[in-house]
């Protein structure tokens, strides 16, 4: 059954320093469903993000989010529409002067005016719900890395988002740490009806929890669909890039000059 | 982190600015209550200031009576018009009083002392004094000196 | 040839492009004025750390600037006998010059090169990024406190490096050096003006503290996020503050004590 969009991007063309990140791209991601954005390194899969977020503008081509144009929105609507939207950095970015327990309850105190006793009862709730309500005591250095994200997930959920996006959540994470996060992603996303935009470049992980996928690569989308469809994808780029295969349509060799040149081996005898 | 300890200490080093502030105003700057508004304006016309500056000394019998507000050149006679802030109070200088061009010191600043007249009557505000002396020329006072007085 | 050219020009144009980001920064940072409720506690902490904290460092060189003044200047005015004059040389040299630019300069080197390592770190480490996602804006949040602590700390500080020099030179001239104790404070009293010298001291000492300040702040929001851009920019931020600082100085100093 086909779900509405949620976020919509429609030709988007976008340029940094010189370089064309993205070259016409056009995406639905559907409301309410987990879908994955994957790509090889560097094709800007944290810069779509930040297109949808509104911190970059696209030089051309439309972003919608939930019915909203996002370049267009003026600096308060924005911030308005940022407060439906959580977002988890690859780091985790968590506020290092803060405690766990303020940096759960930093939105709560910045968006809203609830009286300290409620902002408690919000923060060890969205703590228990990734399973580290016992230790909201600590400071983020005392946290280990898959605890930081955690941690960094709750903050993103305390105020109820409709969005939420990860950046990268499998990145160095230890299998059992792994195990959790993709637990949690599902769970949330179950429970709590969000939107979950997934970039990673984790394909077995990805492709397990998500309903949806996308393939990025030179700045177009080269390959969506259901898990299903494209692992059937006829595409040779989208079947490289799924089975991890060194060399294809990405070739293995950087290109450089004739090999005989380098080697001092000309034809013909010395 | 102790938001009440933070508040004590940032209020202790602005106290701390503020008293300093305080002590350069009335040790270091001599800054006192009473107001610079009660003076009245005397003039005097000398032929050469020398290194008379705004902001200079008034002073009758070694006491400060007021500054120099400013000093300019007549360009009618030629002479140098020296503009006197006298205190309110010192309003009996009798008419015939001199202005006189001293050095405090050998190498110091140079200000004016008021030698007193005899007079019984005062100077009024705008009035402009009789006698003056300029200031001690030292090359002239050297080349008197060397050619024999 | 043509390369290097083309390459000083493009370096020029970075120079005003950073000038001009820096610009709306500003803009943006003073635009975004905090609402009491929040702001203040935030502004208190940036001000104990900018301000308290770089005390001893003021306080410590303002006396050992104090009594050197006191000896050299001991020195050079016995020659000419008038040792008593050395009250109104330290009081104005302090007030005046010294006291504004010294902590200036030891301000930018201490809490400015602190807030730029510190709000580069948070840059890199994306802290100021998801701020933004969470729609709270970092220039308001965490910028503003800092720049406003800076401006407001920097007078309070050149005030008291001022009081410790004179304090320091009465030990050395007086206590040490056997000036007369009342031709000291007298001879200051009568040549340094509380308008004229000690408020246009303090009236230098807020310039300095608001651009040194402001490109300390500046350079951490604008550094490249990695620990290299992190270093470089504390270093920049340190240099271009005594620089602009030093500038500031002449211009100022001629506009306020010259007779033009």
């Amino acid at each position: 059954m086909e779900s509405s969009a949620y976020i919509t991007l429609k030709d988007v063309v976008f340029s940094r320093g010189g370089r064309r990140i993205f070259d016409g791209v056009t995406l639905d991601i559907p409301k309410g469903k987990i879908t994955a954005i994957m790509g090889p390194s560097g094709t800007g899969k944290t810069t779509l993000l930040r297109l949808i977020g509104g911190q970059l503008r696209p030089d051309s081509g439309q972003v919608t989010v939930d019915g909203h144009n996002v370049p267009a929105l003026k600096r308060k609507d924005l911030y308005r529409l940022r407060e439906k939207m959580g977002m988890l950095f690859q780091s985790g970015a968590l506020f290092t002067d803060l405690s766990v327990y303020e940096n759960v309850a930093f939105p709560l105190r910045v968006h809203t005016r609830l009286p300290e006793d409620m902002i408690r009862d919000i923060v060890l709730m969205k703590l228990e719900a990734v399973g580290l309500r016992g230790a909201r005591k600590l400071m983020p250095s005392e946290l280990s890395g898959g605890m930081t994200r955690r941690v960094a997930l709750a903050r993103s959920i305390a105020l109820d988002p409709e969005l939420i996006m990860y950046d990268e959540p499998f990145a160095g994470q230890d299998p059992i740490a792994m195990g959790v996060l993709v637990k949690l992603i599902r769970d949330l996303n179950s429970s709590m009806g969000l939107t979950s935009v997934l970039v990673s470049h984790d394909v077995p992980e990805s492709l397990s929890i998500c309903h949806y996928a996308c393939i990025l690569a030179d700045g177009k989308v080269i390959g969506e669909g259901t898990p299903e469809e494209l692992r059937e994808h006829p595409s040779d780029r989208v079947q490289q890039f799924l089975n991890g295969q060194p060399d294809g349509p990405v070739p293995f060799h950087y290109p450089a000059s004739d090999a005989a040149e380098d080697f001092g081996v000309t034809g013909g005898a010395l | 982190m102790a938001q009440r300890t933070t508040e004590v200490i940032v209020g202790l080093f602005m106290i701390a600015g503020l008293a300093a502030l305080l002590f350069l105003a009335l040790q270091v700057s001599g800054l006192s209550p009473k107001s610079a508004g009660d003076r009245y304006t005397l003039y005097a016309n000398f032929n050469d200031t020398g290194g008379l500056a705004p902001r200079g000394k008034v002073s009758m019998a070694g006491v400060t009576i007021g500054a120099i507000e400013s000093i300019e050149l007549d360009t009618e006679t030629f002479q140098a018009r020296v503009v006197l802030a006298i205190d309110a109070g010192i309003d009996n200088i009798p008419a015939d009083s001199a202005a006189v061009i001293r050095t405090s010191g050998l190498l110091g600043d140079q200000y004016i002392d008021i030698s007193v007249g005899g007079d019984l009557e005062s100077l009024n505000p705008g009035d402009t004094f009789y006698s003056t002396q300029s200031a001690m020329n030292l090359e002239r006072l050297i080349s008197n000196f060397a050619s024999g007085r | 040839m043509i390369d290097r050219i083309a390459a000083l020009g493009r370096g020029g144009l970075d120079v005003i492009s950073s000038f001009g980001r820096s610009g709306r920064f500003l803009v943006g940072v003073l635009a975004g004025i905090p609402r009491p409720a929040t702001g203040f506690p935030l502004l208190l902490r940036q001000l104990y750390f900018v301000g308290v904290l770089s005390l001893a460092i003021v306080v410590v060189s303002g006396l050992f600037i104090g009594m050197v003044l006191g000896l050299q200047g001991y020195t050079i005015l016995s020659d000419y006998g008038s040792e008593a004059a050395i009250g109104q040389m330290i009081a104005l040299t302090l007030v005046r010059e010294l006291g504004p630019v010294v902590t200036a300069l030891l301000f930018a080197g201490r809490a400015g090169s602190a807030l730029t390592a510190e709000i580069g770190l948070m840059k890199a480490t994306e802290q100021l990024s998801s701020m933004e996602m969470m729609g709270v804006d970092p220039l308001r949040r965490v910028i503003a406190p800092r720049l406003w602590a800076g401006f407001i700390a920097m007078p309070v500080l050149a005030i008291i490096f001022s009081v410790v020099g004179i304090w320091g030179g009465m030990l050395v001239g007086v206590d040490w050096l056997g000036v007369f104790e009342g031709a000291f404070w007298g001879n200051m009293q009568s040549s340094v003006d509380f308008v004229d010298d000690v408020l246009n001291g303090v009236i230098k000492s807020v310039v300095f503290g608001f651009v040194c300040a402001w490109i300390a702040v500046y350079q951490g929001y604008d550094c490249v996020p990695t620990s290299a851009g992190i270093s470089s920019a504390t270093t920049k931020t340190v240099v271009y503050s005594s620089l602009a600082v030093l500038g500031l100085d002449f211009v100022l100093t001629a506009v306020m004590f010259g007779d033009f």
